[in-house]
């Protein structure tokens, strides 16, 4: 498979702050890959990189097989953007912009665009200045999606929609990747990450912490298990790679490291196990995981 | 304190924090012009005579009284007023609107007001801090001006009350600009409509001046009665060194009672973030001619262009028309020949030619600030991130930054063009030749061209290279050239100085122009401008 963005090493300063340190995403073609971290990890400004907005300062930075900075224009033909502030210019009307970015990016489907419009109920003749923040979003999403490039990359792009919208945004990538695009999202709303996405990177500080599919990362983490059997359960916090023990009688809640799932059921089955449920971990646990310290801690 | 005020007092603290710098700089750069040519008069007309002579050729020039003042006499205080007051008032009046603008309507646009809003603070207090604020600001520019034109040896009643005429002023146009900002949906327009509305002020004022009564002694003047519709005129009517009629004072106070109180009950009739003249649904497609950086330049930068092409073309008609006056006038005196050219820049030419080339100086001005301000449009579409989206698309950055430069050049070049034919249309209709005038002044008024387009290579190259401080240091350069261009002969400023502002390398002429200045700015110009494009190319966007 080849690969639609190759990022490694990637740092870039500001002055004395080091926005990125050392960040690596690679998006494969077709993929829809979810792109996942704090405030301030950087989300934003890989993807000015990748824009070519903001120039590198060190690492390898690919984008469709070509070098973001140097072949910007060619490869902004090939590729929509939706930003995650979207500023629009107060006096055009949402219409008008729209039909701005298709022709500056080099053209668009004006089929595709009045369905999208009727779609995400936008009125296309009302003042920039006058659109909530949801239907300022709504036009850059239009824009975007009105235009049939090899990838979308967008930033955020759902923080301000009502759940319809935001379904009727979910609706739009998969169309997308049914035709064999590829698609950055980068977002903080994990039951959309999780209903879109094959592949996330997680980032934090400005470096890549975690990468791959969903089913991998749940691999890393804990399973919480409620258990209810006819003995009396024991001797389960001697057991490695369990934790969070809470045992009364014959009921047990625990977490477990998904490695040692196997083992643990094993040892179970000696108390005569009635009931067992177990939930694997929420992308949001996943997450929390990783920036549980954080949260505690430095920002 | 009633309700709706509740958190002025904190609202003024923050707009003070965000003004610290801009308003101490914009309080001592008018203070300092006036104290400075207050020092100049002394050294550049030492003797009576002198000053007899001056202005017996100003009160017989319409054309020069409307960029200086009906005279009142001859004394250090007069000459001052005479020479710079009008123009202190009315960077008072930019001062105060741009301010009152910047803490309401532009933190309405920005949504900081919503923020605020949303805490403990009244539905007026926003205005109120605002007002607040710009009337302390002109208080101490009052008191500055005073107190500079008393230690320069000028009578401490005649110096205050300059400093109070300039700050009066100040304060009405603050109440003008708080009715524009409840008006309009967008502090662009607001700030437009309130420049518009001081810069009618200095016309009318002008006008008022240049139509006044010549007094029986024959070198000062009583003005006409427009100059008491215009905040700008009542600084004048003052009378500053010529009686101090302080009793004026109270025009511009009525005036910014009767304003703010209409700014603050439009504010309570209408929503945050609307204006009273309501959005009407535009076009649900762009036309073609939007549809490319170059449409996208001009449709930002159209209604810019428009408000100053009025304006040139209003002050085209003026001139024009003075012209024939000033004709009838070189006729009959010899003396006014030769003291026109003085105040022209010297060189002892072609005396209309000289009149021409004084006014075309300050059209100059004018059509650079028109220039430099489209220009800087370009920057505001970087820092408020608009920018990102459209070159994130397969627009590339020479394309867009040229977009705007190709714009904004084509309309400076359009302007010089309009008023070079609006003055020869007008002033050849009496004075014969109308097809040689026009083709006269035209070619006057692109003498202009190569200065005016050296401060343009100077706005791309500063907002390329240093983005975060080019919008201030852009319009620090133009006041400069301002103010050592075609200002400055009046002041005495020396000619090595004199020569950092490309207005002064103007030849005044079309017959006296030589090569070297027109390559040199020329050059400087194209020079600045590719480098300010090749810079843009390779850096950063700064938000
Ligand atoms: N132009 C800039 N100048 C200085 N620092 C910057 C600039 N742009 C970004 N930063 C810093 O770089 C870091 C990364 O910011 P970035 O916007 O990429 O975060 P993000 O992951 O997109 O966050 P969010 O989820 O809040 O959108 C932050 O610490 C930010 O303050
Ligand atoms: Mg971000």
């Amino acid at each position: 498979m080849t690969s639609a963005i190759n990022v490694s090493g990637l740092v870039k300063t500001f002055g004395r702050v080091r926005a990125l340190d050392g960040l690596d995403l690679h998006v494969d073609t077709g993929e829809v890959h979810g792109f996942l971290g704090p405030n301030g990890a950087g989300k934003s400004t890989t993807i000015r990189v990748l824009l070519g907005l903001l120039r590198a300062h060190a690492g390898t930075v690919e984008l469709l097989g070509g070098d973001p900075w140097r072949d910007a224009v060619d490869l902004h033909r090939r590729l929509a953007y939706v930003p995650g502030d979207v500023n629009l210019w107060p006096n055009l009307t949402g219409g008008e912009a729209i039909d701005l970015f298709g022709s500056l990016r080099g053209g668009l489907d004006k089929r595709r665009r009045d369905e999208l419009i009727q779609r995400f109920q936008l009125d296309p003749s009302k003042r920039a200045r006058t659109y909530s923040k949801g239907n300022r979003q709504k036009v850059a999403i239009v824009a975007a999606f009105a235009s049939d490039v090899e990838l979308y990359i967008l930033d955020e792009p759902t923080s301000g929609l009502d759940p319809l919208m935001e379904a009727a945004f979910q609706e739009c990538v998969r169309e997308v990747t049914r035709r064999g695009r590829t698609v950055l999202l980068s977002s903080h709303i994990f039951s959309e990450v999780e209903a879109l996405c094959d592949r996330v990177s997680i980032v934090r500080q400005g470096r890549t912490v975690e990468t791959g599919t969903l089913a991998e990362l749940r691999h890393l983490t804990r399973t919480s298990v409620s258990v209810e059997a006819t003995r009396p359960i024991t001797g389960l916090t001697d057991l490695p790679g369990v934790h969070d023990v809470d045992v009364a009688a014959t009921h047990a809640t625990f977490a477990v490291d998904s490695g040692e799932l196997n083992r643990v059921l094993g040892y179970l089955t000696q108390f005569d196990v009635r009931t067992l449920s177990s939930a694997p971990p929420s992308l949001e646990e996943i997450f929390l995981r990783h920036y549980g310290d954080e949260l505690v801690g430095a920002r | 304190m009633s309700s709706s005020r509740t958190g002025t007092a904190r609202l003024a603290r923050l707009a003070l924090r965000r003004d610290r710098v801009q308003l101490p700089v914009w309080i001592l750069s008018i203070a300092a012009l006036g104290a400075f040519a207050a020092s100049a008069i002394g050294t550049q007309y030492p003797t009576e005579a002198d000053r007899l002579a001056v202005l017996r050729v100003a009160v017989e020039t319409p054309g020069l009284l409307i960029f200086r003042a009906a005279p009142t006499g001859t004394s250090d205080g007069q000459m001052t007023v005479f020479g710079i007051l009008a123009i202190l008032a009315l960077m008072a009046g930019f001062m105060s609107t741009l301010a009152v603008v910047r803490h309401t309507r532009q933190n309405e646009e920005t949504g900081r007001t919503e923020m605020i809003g949303a805490t403990a603070v009244g539905r007026q207090a926003s205005l109120t801090a605002a007002l607040a604020v710009v009337v302390g600001a002109n208080l101490a520019l009052a008191a500055l001006i005073g107190l500079t034109l008393a230690g320069n040896g000028e009578p401490a009643g005649g110096s205050f009350a300059a400093g109070a005429g300039v700050g009066a002023a100040g304060i009405a146009f603050a109440g003008i600009a708080a009715v524009a900002a409840q008006l309009t949906q967008g502090a662009r327009a607001a700030n437009g409509m309130a420049a518009a509305a001081v810069g009618t002020a200095y016309l009318i004022r002008g006008l008022a001046d240049a139509f006044g009564d010549v007094q029986p002694n024959g070198y000062t003047m009583t003005s006409a009665w427009p100059s008491w519709l215009s905040p700008i005129g009542w600084t004048l009517q003052l009378r500053p060194f010529a009686g101090d009629r302080w009793w004026v004072l109270a025009l511009p106070l009525v005036c910014f009672a009767i304003t703010t109180a209409a700014a603050f009950a439009l504010a309570a009739r209408r929503d945050v973030g609307t204006g009273l003249l309501a959005d009407r649904p535009g076009p649900t497609r762009a036309s073609a001619a939007l549809l490319g950086p170059l449409g996208l330049a001009w449709r930002l930068q159209r209604g810019t262009l428009c408000g100053w092409a009025v304006t040139i073309v209003a002050f085209g008609l003026v001139v024009g028309s003075i012209g024939n006056a000033v004709q009838d006038q070189l006729m009959t005196n010899e003396n006014v020949r030769g003291r026109l050219d003085d105040l022209a820049g010297g060189g002892g030419h072609e005396a209309m030619d000289s009149f021409f080339a004084a006014m075309m100086a300050t059209i100059a001005v004018l059509v650079a600030g028109y220039l430099v301000q489209a220009l800087l449009r370009a920057r505001a579409e970087e820092s408020s991130g608009r920018v990102e989206a459209v070159l994130a698309t397969a627009t590339g950055r020479l394309a867009w930054l040229g977009g705007h430069v190709v714009v904004a050049t084509a309309g400076a070049v359009a302007m010089l063009g309009l008023a070079g034919v609006t003055i020869g249309l007008v002033y050849g209709a009496s004075a014969g030749h109308l097809g040689g005038q026009i083709r006269h002044l035209a070619a006057t008024a692109y003498l202009q061209l190569p200065a005016v387009l050296t401060l343009a290579g100077l706005a791309v190259a500063l907002l390329a290279l240093v983005p975060r401080i080019s919008m201030g240091l852009t319009w620090f350069a133009f006041a400069l050239s301002f103010v050592l261009g075609p200002y400055g002969t009046l002041f005495g400023v020396p000619e090595t100085v004199r020569a950092i502002s490309p207005f002064s390398h103007v030849p005044s002429a079309p017959a006296e122009a030589t090569a070297a200045p027109i390559v040199a700015m020329s050059a400087a110009a194209l020079a600045l401008g590719l480098a300010g494009l090749a810079t843009f190319r390779r850096r950063d966007l700064v938000g």
